[in-house]
């Protein structure tokens, strides 16, 4: 039976995966110890997969009608010790899987910090439609769709959402958590190395969804320095009205920077006082009929 | 007067769907036409639309199934397609339509395709195997149907009047609340679940009422045939989870209608509170699809290997096990909302024991091909493709059981392969699996052998091609309901899935042609005896297709595998048992009930959706009149005379002692 | 490779040797002619159309638990708005349950009746039940309207919204039990006692009891509870 065997796939095609960015190539602490249990529980459930697949084919194609030497024993319904193995082996795994669920679910919970000697820095982050808000509250400035944080330090994000619900995700640096209105959640990560990294958004938030990414640069410390203070130069600063005009839907928004926030506008945005963005405006026809999102 | 609706509700500006909806219209109109002209409507109303025949239901559930199976997998091909093409190009589907699509994909897919095609063979095969004559509430089998119908109606008319939700399968707020959608795509998403929710919910009031009180005497508990077992525990999900849908539906509907705030983003609403709602009836309903697949299997292996189930005990324990824990994972379905470490791993935790119950069924379907003589007609193939692709699946799902791992896959295209991976290879081919088992038991000759086993090889082709690259795709990043992206790295792997899926469209045009072969060449391969695959429970009793009241003589269960025991009885003294008294039998009259319903209900629905409110009322007090209309029926029962009955059973009696006299002294079939 | 398992005694009837004494349904279960238990073959109507109706209860129940649950958790989500205390009236409350309790006793007295195959007392004492039930529909939409008028709608607040909704539920299931007893009333009249009529009758009345004691939980957890906080 020359069944296309997936296996092979699977591991030939794994480590072709490690070679370009993703999952499998973290660039982070955080990244990397998911990566690892990942993978670790992927040994773990392989070594009683692959056995059981190849024991079923191995069986399938024994016992074919045709196959004159392989007993037929038509009343052989039960037997205890087969019972118990079969009870047994998926118990056990599961026993030891659940191990390593409780220890990497605390160990790795988002609100939870990265250990390290260098103080953490803040970033503060909006989900809107469609594009990405970072402001960065102790260096006074906000930059959208482009994050640059100073590598080797370790970030602490507290993230909210301007309408509906989005994910913060960059693959290379670590995990992933929602953002919602009128809540704050957390989530700390580190670039090891200087580098860029891709980010999006990992929760689907409408018509204008597949524009939410956005490029992370980790800059050496002084490289970092020198970015903020360049961002201080020009543009128009982040008051209300500029978030209001801002959370306005819109697509395909090229990054750019901000040089002054309002100190509050986090905290406005999270608790409500400045209400959630708005939906689309514009329908073909009607727009409580078929709403068209902003070109 | 029509309330929102104008002419600017078709999409004149949209090319695809205008064209597409044409073109059914006019297939639909030319059907129609077809059937009113050569006459065949009176047949068609007789037989089938006012049936409350379980076997009738049966077959016209799988039909719808297998329709919008075809549906949904043109939304497949288009997502596909779209993805190849749109690498740093806009591709051909702008998103307000690729999102209603990948929205219409999955609700298509999950309620008008999976489930029909489940609930249908649960239909057909249930009362049968039972060793009944239907089941407990027929009329209310035939609403059932109907009602499910309506929704996918609704689902359909959305293409060419409105537009659909663009919001996902499962409409999370407050992007489905009136700021975030304003259109009248999630309301149509509502209403064709609220109705086809109640149709589905009196499904499994059907069932766990028929499989618990109405067997044949002699049938205990455990002497009922596995698949018996797994509808029982899928049918005690419907009735304990789809409430919870129909709710939480309910409450996203008082939020779009009349300004309640349960959901939204003001006011207090709390959107994590329709997460967990909305998944708390989302994994039941998973095995709610799989438990019935899981029972297919245990029918299929043991018949084809000519042996009994092995570890049938532990095989009803293992099915109440996951039918229990089923309800106490769902949280795994958002470990990235910040619920906190320790209620994250209790859920990751709990998802892992399920797979316990899932691994013993695997292992008592490997041994009970050990030892077997097993024949490899198509439903055994899809059967150990199952096996393979099942636990690879499988695997992945307790991969992302482990938060950690979550953390890094949630919402991915690893996902999207991992639910793929277990729908497709439990769901879908067990589908394939059952439907040409008991092809020949609904209509009375075979599917063509050689078309079956192309679609099943070029199937599992196609799924390896199109979903093993998107599992890599997960794993590099990609994110899933993308309309466009930028990254090199995904680009060769979705260009991949789309040649799987093209091999996907071969696999399709294989079973359409076996299903045209197999008509044509009726004569040929026809079931003269009624079992044409030496089946081993009591559906294989009667003749292919059984009589309306399926058994003349309800029989007498005396083991397992009943039908298995009165066959040896009758090759080892070369003769039938002796025939019985024939009496009349009452069956119950058909009933247009349930398609009238289900025909006030579609324009109830309509009519919320586009706020016409006077057609709405009038459309509820319609349904409920024509409830009383049925109501007020004095004669409910049809009697078979005894004659009618001793013609079709002694018919069934002579194409069995034709095969005994031909296979005298043959012992035990090869 | 070859099966080294060893092969058990020649073909037996009943391989698994289970159903010795009568299968998962008990002991009693097997031998005796009881019918939709075990192994005494199909149930009877009456049993079959009782049970499947309870199934339905149960189904309605878990419905009605989601809304419960919405409550909790949205109960201390008022937002701007007036909490449970400032907009309940306790003394419309305390007689719905009277009224609808009572309508629970007379509908018991009519299946009384019913046994007793009287037409007049049947039609008397659910045409009371009815009454009774209207009553109390009557009173709530009394309160429901008050407290739109006060500014205490449920487009107020989300606390609000899940009252309505889970009081508001309860109501429209109370005046669907009505339209069906008026309609039973009817088939009474016209049909009698047939088989068929009883059968309905009593799922009416599970119905019935079943919203009382939904009433019961309500009382309890929205206005007991709820106005504590």
């Amino acid at each position: 039976m020359s069944l296309l065997p997936a296996i092979p796939i699977v591991l030939l095609v794994l480590p072709l995966a490690a070679c370009a960015g993703g999952v499998l190539d973290p660039q982070g602490p955080i990244a990397d110890a998911n990566a690892k249990i990942l993978l670790n529980a992927l040994e773990i459930m392989l070594a009683i997969v692959v056995p059981t697949i190849l024991a079923a084919l191995i069986f399938a194609w024994w016992f074919r009608a045709s196959n004159t030497r392989a007993t037929y024993m038509p009343d052989w319904v039960y037997s205890g010790r087969i019972e118990i193995i079969v009870w047994a082996i998926p118990l056990l795994v599961i026993l030891f899987l659940g191990g390593v669920i409780w220890i990497g679910a605390h160990q790795l919970d988002p609100f939870r910090p990265i250990e390290s000697q260098t103080k953490p820095m803040q970033v503060q982050v909006v989900s809107l439609d469609w594009k990405w808000l970072f402001l960065y509250p102790d260096q006074g400035i906000a930059a959208v769709n482009e994050l640059v944080i100073p590598a080797a330090t370790p970030v602490h994000f507290s993230l909210t959402s301007a309408s509906v619900m989005n994910m913060f995700f960059v693959p290379q640096l670590g995990s992933m958590i929602a953002t919602m209105n009128g809540m704050v959640t957390q989530l700390h990560l580190q670039a090891d190395q200087p580098g860029e990294f891709y980010g999006q958004s990992a929760q689907f938030s409408g018509d204008g969804f597949s524009d939410m990414n956005f490029t992370v640069r980790a800059l050496p410390q002084d490289a970092f320095e020198a970015w903020v203070a360049g961002t201080r130069g020009s543009g128009p600063a982040l008051d209300r009205a500029a978030y209001l005009a801002l959370a306005r839907q819109s697509r395909n928004v090229r990054p750019f920077t901000y040089p002054a926030v309002d100190p509050g506008l986090f905290q406005a945005i999270a608790s409500q006082e400045l209400p959630p963005g708005p939906g689309p405006q514009a329908g073909a026809g009607d727009v409580t009929v078929r709403p068209v999102p902003e070109r | 007067m029509l309330g929102k609706l104008t002419w600017d509700a078709i999409p004149w500006d949209q090319p695809i769907p205008l064209v597409a909806g044409s073109v059914v219209a006019l297939v639909i109109l030319a059907v129609v036409a077809w059937i009113v002209l050569a006459g065949h409507l009176p047949y068609l109303w007789r037989e089938w639309i006012t049936s409350v025949d379980h076997k009738r239901i049966g077959v016209m559930y799988v039909l719808l199934g297998l329709v919008m199976l075809l549906r949904g997998f043109i939304d497949a091909v288009m997502m596909r397609s779209q993805q190849a093409l749109a690498f740093h190009a806009a591709g051909y589907l702008p998103p307000e339509h690729y999102d209603q699509i990948f929205s219409a994909h999955g609700t298509i897919m999950i309620f008008f395709a999976a489930m029909p095609l489940m609930i249908g063979l649960m239909n057909l095969v249930v009362p049968l195997q039972l060793g009944v004559r239907d089941v407990a509430f027929p009329t209310l089998n035939s609403t059932s149907f109907w009602l499910t119908a309506t929704g996918a109606l609704l689902v359909n008319i959305s293409l060419v009047v409105g537009e659909f939700a663009r919001t996902g399968w499962l409409a999370y707020p407050p992007l489905s609340e009136l700021p975030y959608s304003p259109g009248v795509g999630v309301d149509y998403y509502v209403w064709a679940l609220l109705i086809s929710g109640v149709g589905t919910l009196m499904t499994g009031i059907n069932f766990v009422t028929t499989i618990l009180k109405i067997r044949a005497p002699g049938m205990s508990y455990m002497r009922m045939s596995m698949f018996c077992w797994t509808a029982l525990a899928s049918n005690l999900l419907i009735v304990a989870a789809f409430p919870i849908l129909t709710a939480t539906l309910l409450m996203l509907t008082l939020d779009r209608y009349l300004g309640f705030h349960f959901f939204t983003n003001e006011a207090g609403g709390n959107m994590m509170m329709f997460i967990n709602l909305i998944w708390a009836w989302g994994h039941p309903e998973v095995y709610i699809l799989v438990l019935p697949a899981f029972g297919i299997y245990s029918e299929v292996i043991s018949t084809f290997s000519s042996k009994p189930l092995f570890g049938y005990r532990s095989m009803v324990v293992a099915t109440m096990f996951i039918c229990l824990v089923s309800f106490m994972v769902w949280l795994h379905h958002f470990f990235t909302m910040g619920a906190g470490a320790d209620v994250n791993a209790f859920f990751g935790i709990s998802t892992s024991i399920i797979a316990v119950g899932t691994g013993v069924k695997v292992y008592n379907w490997m041994f009970t091909m050990y030892g077997g003589r097993i024949r490899f007609a198509t439903p055994m193939l899809w059967s150990v493709g199952f096996i393979v692709t099942f636990v690879l699946g499988g695997m992945t799902g307790v991969l992302l059981a482990v938060p950690p791992a979550d953390f890094q896959l949630h919402n991915s295209l690893f996902l999207v392969a991992h639910f793929h991976n277990v729908i497709i290879g439990g769901v879908l081919f067990a589908g394939f699996a059952g439907l040409t088992y008991w092809f020949p038991k609904a209509f009375g000759f075979r599917l063509a052998e050689s078309w079956g086993k192309a679609a099943f090889w070029l199937s599992l082709l196609g799924f390896y091609v199109t979903f093993v690259p998107l599992y890599v795709a997960g794993l590099l990043g990609m994110t899933r309901r993308l309309q466009h992206y930028e990254v090199a790295a995904w680009r060769p792997w979705v260009v991949v899935a789309g040649i799987g899926i093209v091999v996907m469209v071969g696999a399709l045009a294989c079973q359409v042609i076996q299903l045209i072969v197999s008509i044509r060449r009726r004569g040929e391969l026809r079931d003269v005896t009624g079992d044409p695959w030496d089946g081993r429970s009591l559906e294989w009793a009667t003749a292919s297709p059984p009589p309306a009241f399926n058994f003349a003589v309800l029989p007498e269960v005396h083991g397992e595998e009943p039908y298995w025991g009165i066959k040896r009885r009758a090759i080892a003294t070369q003769q039938l048992a002796a025939e019985p008294r024939y009496a009349a039998i009452e069956i119950p009259r058909n009933s247009p009930t349930g398609f009238i319903t289900a025909f006030f209900s579609t324009i109830t629905g309509f009519a919320f959706i586009w706020h016409i409110w006077w057609l709405a009322a009038a459309g509820l007090i319609a349904a409920y009149a024509v409830f009383v209309w049925f109501a007020w029926r004095d004669v409910e029962e049809l009697v078979v005379p005894a004659e009618d009955v001793a013609r079709l059973d002694r018919a069934r009696r002579q194409a069995r002692e034709a095969w005994l006299a031909a296979h005298a002294g043959a012992g035990e079939p090869a | 490779m070859s099966a080294t398992e060893v092969l058990p005694r020649a073909s037996a009837p009943d391989p698994y040797r289970l159903g010795r004494r009568g299968g998962l349904a008990g002991g009693a279960g097997g031998r005796s002619l009881a019918t939709g238990h075990g192994e005494g073959g199909p149930a009877s109507k009456r049993v079959i159309v009782g049970f499947g109706f309870w199934i339905f209860l149960l189904s309605d129940i878990v419905m009605f638990s989601a809304f419960f649950a919405a409550h909790a958790v949205l109960q201390p989500a008022t937002g701007d708005g007036p909490h449970g205390r400032d907009i309940f009236n306790p003394v419309s409350i305390a007689v719905e349950t009277a009224v609808l309790l009572a309508s629970s006793f007379t509908c018991g007295l009519s299946a009384v009746a019913t046994e007793a195959r009287s037409q007049l007392w049947t039609q008397v004492c659910l045409f009371v039940t009815g009454l009774l039930g209207l009553c109390f529909v009557v009173l709530e939409a009394n309160d429901f309207a008050t407290m739109i008028a006060q500014g205490a709608g449920p487009q107020r607040s989300a606390f609000l919204s899940s009252f309505f909704a889970v009081v508001g539920l309860h109501g429209m299931h109370v005046s669907a039990g009505l339209l069906w007893l008026g309609t039973m009333m009817a088939q009474v009249f016209v049909k009698g006692f047939r088989d068929n009529i009883l059968r309905r009758l009593i799922c009416f009345n599970l119905f019935w009891h079943a919203l009382d004691i939904i009433w019961v939980a309500l009382f309890t957890v929205v206005y007991l509870i709820g106005a504590g906080r």
